[in-house]
């Protein structure tokens, strides 16, 4: 685990808006006002850190995967990436990353999709799914509302033959996301319990969320 | 927040583990699949048909399939992209999903051979003929914005198709998922940028969706946002409903991958 780093004079640990420690394998939500900035920090490194975004006054706007990778052309994400919803508006903007590799083709981990890629001995395994349907049960939605997230902090090359694998991840402890709230959002995250890839070095870790409200 | 590590032979264990899996899904896997299939599609038995329909350019159709039903989609009438969602009919909740789809079997190049999960470790269909392997499984389909863009005022759109014929099928924009985009030759650089690869495309081109539950699926024949033409023409496409057959034991698609395998275990799971 690291120290917190500094990425501007406005934002420091005096006036953080708000400041959550996320215990590993743990699913998340908060609310990010329009004009708020966002860290997301891999404490401890090469964690994966599975995100969704929903509109805060309308769920049913939400992120889009696919949106977001046309609009951006790529299938990485990283500073300057806008994250889009389903209805093609930008909900929030990618400001700072002190990493370079995030996934948002790859999903979410679950007890069933375990069964196919590792066994059916990994099926009673805590998963990034069952932790995004518990969360966002708590406001109103249900497992048809868990649509394809951002991976933060996972390694997922695909080749130009479309051969894809995850390989172990480049951040280090300390690296950080930061995203500026483009509309009030809905943050959910699952922090990635899988032990059966690397996505997590094998050791799932905790994590840390910041939120700055904006410069006045 | 503190970590006490886990031990390092849990570690290595866990590791070796996924690299053995690793190493069947990238080298043994591809190996097991065979050549596209051959041009030109081979006719279908008259009476084999349930039903066939055109979809203009630019619209959307949507059915229900039976288990066992095969759902060819063949490009007759030209080059078109074919956006395809679906649906568990017995349980909506449970759809398309393609990250599932492209992890568990390691690529995101869908080819003969290959099959295209749900949300719950189950096969929704399998790809028993393929002359393509030029489909998108990453970006999806065209928006009234980026249709907008592109070619200006009064286009018609996926995204817009897609919330028609799934509020037709009694659900809600929020159910709709990822889009499967057929017939849209779309790879990756070495940085994951996009790009649009006329050269994977043949004419005539089609494919074979087997279905391996009930099914409700939906298809868009619009333009794909990368495709190069200026000009908004898409063209007709031809997609037959295929008369249910019990595959057989050696199954291609039951057969050629370890994941496969499970997958299909989960639907005889489900199905007792």
């Amino acid at each position: 685990m690291t120290t917190f780093i500094q990425t501007a004079s406005s934002r420091t640990l005096a006036n953080v808006a708000q400041d959550h420690a996320i215990a590993a394998e743990a699913p998340f939500s908060t609310i990010i006002r329009k004009g708020q900035t966002l860290r997301i920090e891999d404490s401890y490194g090469q964690q994966a850190i599975d995100t969704l975004f929903y509109n805060a006054e309308d769920h049913s706007e939400r992120y889009s995967s696919q949106d977001t990778m046309r609009e951006h052309g790529a299938a990485y994400i990283t500073t300057g990436t806008r994250i889009v919803s389903n209805e093609g508006r930008v909900m929030l903007t990618m400001s700072a990353d002190s990493c370079g590799r995030h996934d948002t083709s790859a999903g979410a981990c679950s007890c069933e999709s375990n069964t196919v890629r590792f066994g059916h001995g990994t099926k009673y395994l805590h998963a990034c799914r069952d932790n995004f349907v518990l969360e966002v049960s708590k406001h109103g939605m249900s497992k048809r509302d868990v649509v394809p997230n951002i991976n933060f902090f996972m390694n997922v090359p695909i080749e130009p033959s479309g051969e894809m694998t995850i390989v172990d991840g480049i951040s280090a402890p300390g690296d950080y996301v930061e995203l500026k709230a483009e509309m009030d959002v809905l943050l959910v995250i699952s922090n990635c319990p899988q032990i059966n890839n690397p996505c997590n070095g094998f050791d799932p870790t905790p994590i840390r969320v910041l939120v700055w409200d904006g410069e006045a | 927040m503190q970590h006490v590590r886990r031990s390092p032979e849990e570690i290595a264990a866990n590791r070796a583990r996924y690299e053995e899996h690793q190493r069947k899904g990238l080298e043994f896997a591809p190996k097991a699949l065979p050549a596209p299939s051959p041009l030109p599609a081979p006719p279908v038995d008259a009476v084999r048909v349930v039903h066939q329909e055109v979809i203009p350019g630019g619209w959307y159709w949507s059915t229900r399939i039976k288990r066992g039903e095969t759902l060819r989609i063949a490009q007759q009438q030209g080059f078109s992209t074919v956006t395809l969602v679906a649906w568990n009919a017995a349980e909506t909740s449970e759809r398309l999903n393609l990250p599932d789809t492209v992890k568990m079997q390691w690529t995101t190049a869908l080819s003969k051979g290959r099959v295209i999960f749900s949300d719950m470790g189950r096969v929704m269909f399998s790809v028993i003929e393929d002359s393509s392997g030029a489909h998108d499984c990453l970006m999806g389909g065209s928006t009234a914005t980026s249709n907008l863009t592109k070619y200006g005022e009064g286009t018609r759109n996926t995204r817009d198709n897609l919330v028609l014929l799934a509020t037709k099928a009694g659900l809600e924009r929020r159910d709709i998922p990822a889009a499967l985009s057929l017939f849209a030759p779309v790879r990756v650089d070495q940085d994951g940028k996009f790009q649009w690869r006329p050269e994977l495309r043949h004419e005539g081109d089609y494919i074979e969706l087997r279905a391996e539950m009930e099914i409700i699926v939906g298809l868009s024949n619009c333009p794909h946002p990368l495709d190069p033409n200026p000009d908004y023409r898409p063209n007709p496409v031809t997609v037959t409903r295929i008369a249910a057959t019990e595959p057989c034991v050696d199954d291609l698609c039951r057969t050629a991958t370890a994941e496969a395998v499970r997958g299909f275990e989960n639907n005889a799971l489900a199905a007792i």
